[in-house]
């Protein structure tokens, strides 16, 4: 069996990332399973973030993980909140649904 | 090394699947918790290759914080009978755009990764490897003094958001009833109350 480097942590980033890019492009149920696709981006980034920081040690690359950790935070109570006052407005957060500004 | 490696795939195998989970179970709530296994096998992977603190990290903040507010989202909004439906829909002309689209990008990222080349003396520059001070250490060191304006600038973030998320969802309620903190609090004897004198045998009418 081959030793784990860094291709194999890049390859699973790479993997969750189109994961998380196709639940986005397929999803019409609701928007809170689009914005679960954008955590796992995130998520994603984060990987392929600190294995470069380990392998190639340096340790801005962890610090750096930290910041995203904080946005994908802000934005996943942001999202949330939107998500709240649209559905007290409409009723619905169906994506199909949501066509406001469509002309 | 040899269980080093059965571990790495032993989680990234539950990452995979987890995450193909939460974009295609039925229901959101399922979703929510392949969500947190996700993010559990992934901080296991983190502690694994050696960044503990941010592995932690992941475990407090997302399992912690971020799944539990989608997990009240999804609780608190009646999507229980929205249930999954990928090819049965309205419009479905996007579903094979957008899976050549991502199928393009997951052979990008692929072909990148296996035709990335090594500096040979890759692990020699390397500070981490050769200081043997521990990991939330070694952050600790550079997170305060070298790049404090990062620091800085995620709780500016962290505050914005926190506002904004207040803000948004506050509503004005019609009919209810609340204290008054100003009345109360403006409130003085000489308007409260009123002495009388009461005379023998007569009483007092109150609510005249």
């Amino acid at each position: 069996m081959n030793e784990i480097g860094l291709g194999h942590y890049l390859s699973l980033g790479a993997i969750i990332f189109f994961l998380g890019i196709i639940g986005i492009f397929l999803n019409r149920k609701n928007v809170i399973v689009i914005l679960m696709s954008v955590e796992l981006i995130l998520l994603a980034v984060n990987i392929n973030l600190i294995s470069f920081s380990i392998f190639s040690g340096d340790i801005l690359g962890q610090i750096f993980t930290m910041l995203i950790l904080t946005v994908a935070a802000a934005e996943a109570a942001i999202g949330l909140a939107i998500i709240v006052i649209y559905y007290r407005n409409k009723g619905s957060i169906r994506v199909e649904d949501i066509h406001g500004m469509k002309g | 090394m040899l269980a080093h490696s059965i571990f790495f795939y032993f989680f990234s195998v539950i990452a995979i699947f987890s995450s193909l989970m939460v974009i295609t179970s039925r229901s959101t709530v399922n979703s929510v918790f392949f969500l947190i296994l996700d993010f559990i096998s992934v901080g296991c992977l983190f502690i694994m290759v050696g960044a503990e603190f941010l592995g932690m990290i992941i475990l407090i903040v997302y399992v912690g914080a971020v799944a539990v507010l989608f997990l009240f989202v999804v609780m608190m909004l009646n999507v229980a009978e929205q249930k999954q439906s990928w090819f049965i829909g309205r419009q479905t002309s996007h579903i094979p755009s957008g899976l050549i689209v991502s199928i393009l990008i997951l052979l990008e990222l692929l072909v990148v990764v296996g035709g990335w080349k090594y500096k040979d003396n890759l692990m020699s520059s390397s500070t981490l490897s050769l200081s043997n001070i521990p990991n939330t250490h070694q952050l600790g060191l550079v997170m305060y003094t070298e790049h404090i304006l990062y620091f800085q600038l995620a709780g500016m973030i962290l505050l914005l958001s926190m506002i904004g998320a207040i803000l948004l969802t506050f509503r004005q309620r019609t009919g209810v009833k609340k204290q008054s903190y100003i009345k109360q609090i403006s409130r003085e004897p000489s308007s409260a109350v009123e002495i009388k004198e009461v005379e023998f045998n007569k009483g007092v009418k109150i609510d005249e």
